[in-house]
């Protein structure tokens, strides 16, 4: 692997008295699929917040392609290059997909010297884009409100990749997936992966972050134990590690081990 | 239906639809069914009152254009995702600025349009900027600015002339340049030619013996067309439609996909407030006076021809040509139960039951699009 992308060096974020980073060191590189894992208030989406441009780190310094990176509002860090497909999706569901596809960033053709929405284009290139991730619309005026959970996921990611995006940031896109769809979801990851981007992959199924990770990296309470890589670490350590070890291992004694 | 369609793109668990289901889910739908039903109706009932020729048609046609202007303004604001209750009251306030700048204060009344139509437009962007910036619900606001306006619309006449009409705006818009177009009419030489022709009806006596019936089409009416047309372009062909559409229909997600949300909604706030005031310079030049009880009710009767015509109470979804549809009907039956001779207090009949259909119809329409049970 070439040079990483963004590097966050022991960024430290501080909300009033509450420490909800103390330290979290993570290379990402172009073309990996990175895990963030870690359980609920470990600190996984204040870390995505801070490597997307919403926080400012209380301390600690990021790189992003080997520079500074100094973001004053995420609008900055999105045209740079690093797009966030967050939890709470983008869309819209009573617009069509290829409205919802362009949406902030609509194509216009001049015409008599006025900007009007190139429809024709916004539905040949969304027709196209879906297709490419294996999604069939019925058109592209379909509303987005018809389409399942995992293809919404699908089209905002389709969207990021579209509009240039280097570093994209999946905020738990398999959470209230059924299984189907988010094996859909892990298939477009990897496709994405595959053209060079960087994914991040904020999950706290252990499962989920195995299929496509390549590197892992848990959150735990603000801080991290280090990365690993894909082969060098069991579902049971990851699992053992997002809980904090102890309090999981008895509890899964008394489940059977199937958590 | 894979085995039908063996292209790679088919899947099987896209069912085909019909077009006769996807012409149903439009949302002019509505307004297509009742203007129809309406026609018919008065068709049947009517076409021997006279309502059908030049005469009615321009009654009821000016009517619906009244009902348009401020209903085009309603809906891209409903799209957006809010609404404004003060239209009304605005109309009021116009009209009443007009005449206090253009008579009392001896202005010439185009300066009084003009300084009117920023006086109200700013007023417009000021409640949109209060909605914007506090995140109350516009019905609130717009509320307040409905009290607010109609109270000032009371108070200044008053005061200054002690009286709440205001007349003499035909004698100080005498010569004017831009009265006429908010009081004029057009296409005058064609109504001549045709009544020459003997294609529509002439005076057969008196002073104006000769003369066609109708002389002219009202500027109100061309005002509501050009209004329909740019607000369809507007919202359907056009990025800042789609910023309309998104700003109603998910302001959060909107936002995060970089859409000027704030932006968007106090613009269409301008525009509700500027369509007001078209219709309130239309009236008032058409009356020759201003009153401070003119356009009571009126934003009730927008925001229910827009609905009417398909739009969701909730933003995100309608349409211009809808609202536009929803006007037509609206005068249409307003002027129509008059020539047919029905008691007219049954017009508010039949609005509450219209407005009760319409929205049980939206709200099928939307569970078609999104596909929600």
């Amino acid at each position: 692997m070439s040079q990483p992308i963004i590097q966050m060096k022991s960024i430290e974020k501080h909300f009033g008295a509450v420490i909800a980073l103390a330290g979290v060191s993570v290379d990402i590189y172009p073309g990996e699929c990175h895990c963030l894992l870690g359980d609920n208030g470990a600190g996984k989406s204040t870390f995505i917040k801070t490597m997307s441009g919403v926080h400012k780190p209380t301390k600690g310094e990021i790189l992003f392609e080997g520079q500074p990176m100094n973001f004053a509002v995420p609008r900055d860090a999105m045209n740079a290059g690093i797009a966030t497909v967050h939890q709470h999706l983008a869309m819209i569901p009573l617009m069509s997909v290829s409205r919802n596809f362009f949406m902030g960033n609509e194509p216009v053709k001049k015409i008599a010297g006025i900007p009007f929405f190139d429809h024709e284009y916004a539905n040949e290139v969304t027709m196209a884009e879906m297709r490419k991730m294996g999604i069939n619309l019925r058109g592209p005026d379909q509303a987005v409100g018809t389409l399942s959970g995992g293809e919404r996921q699908t089209v905002a990611i389709a969207r990021a990749v579209h509009f240039g995006a280097k570093v994209l940031i999946l905020d738990e896109p398999t959470s209230a997936l059924g299984v189907r769809q988010t094996s859909n979801v892990l298939a477009t990851i990897d496709k994405v992966r595959k053209q060079g981007i960087a994914v991040v992959f904020i999950t706290h199924n252990v499962r989920h972050a195995l299929a496509v990770g390549d590197r892992f990296t848990v959150l735990n309470r603000g801080s991290t134990y280090g990365t690993a890589t894909r082969g060098d670490v069991t579902p049971e350590e990851l699992q053992d590690l997002m809980a904090g070890g102890q309090e999981l291992a008895t509890l899964e004694g008394s489940l059977g081990g199937t958590v | 239906m894979s085995t039908s369609t063996p292209s790679a793109a088919g899947d099987e668990r896209i069912k085909e639809r019909s077009r006769l289901r996807n012409a149903l889910v439009r949302p002019e739908l509505g307004g297509i069914c009742g203007t129809v039903l309406v026609f018919t109706f008065f068709l049947l009932t009517a076409a021997d009152s006279g309502m059908f020729s030049p005469t009615g048609f321009l009654n009821w046609g000016t009517v619906s254009a009244q009902f348009a202007i401020i209903a085009v303004g309603a809906c891209l604001l409903m799209i957006a995702g809010e609404f404004d209750l003060s239209v009304g009251s605005m109309i009021g306030f116009a009209g009443m600025s007009i005449a206090i700048l253009g008579v009392t204060f001896g202005l010439p009344i185009w300066l009084a349009i003009v300084i009117t139509f920023v006086l109200c437009t700013l007023i417009g962007g000021l409640s949109g900027y209060i909605v914007v910036k506090t995140g109350l619900p516009s019905f609130i606001v717009t509320l307040a600015f409905l009290f607010i306006l109609r109270g000032f619309t009371i108070f200044l006449p008053q005061l200054i002339e002690r009286k709440t009409i205001i007349g003499g705006i035909s004698d100080a818009a005498e010569g004017d340049w831009l009265a006429p177009l908010f009081g004029g009419k057009v296409l005058n030489g064609l109504f001549v030619w045709l009544g020459d022709a003997g294609l529509i009806e002439t005076f057969s006596r008196g002073s104006r013996q000769g003369q066609p019936v109708v002389d002219g089409v009202p500027m109100l009416v061309i005002w509501a067309l050009l209004l329909i047309i740019f607000g369809h372009i507007l919202l359907t062909r056009t990025r800042f439609g789609n910023w309309i559409f998104a700003a109603g229909g998910d302001a959060e997600a909107a936002r995060n996909s970089g859409v000027p949300v704030d932006r968007v909604k106090i613009l269409m706030f301008m525009f509700t407030a500027f369509c007001a005031t078209v219709f309130a310079t239309c009236q008032v030049m058409e009356f020759g006076s201003a009153g401070a009880d003119r356009g009571l009710l009126k934003e009730f009767e927008a925001i229910i021809a827009v609905v009417i015509g398909g739009a969701l109470l909730t933003g995100g979804y309608g349409s211009v040509i809808g609202a536009a549809l929803g006007a037509l009907i609206f005068g249409v039956v307003q002027q129509g139960l008059f020539f047919a001779g029905v008691e007219s207090s049954l017009f508010r009949v039949f609005l509450g039951v219209i407005l009760l259909m319409a929205v049980i119809l939206n709200t099928y329409i939307r569970r078609l699009i999104t596909g929600e049970k």
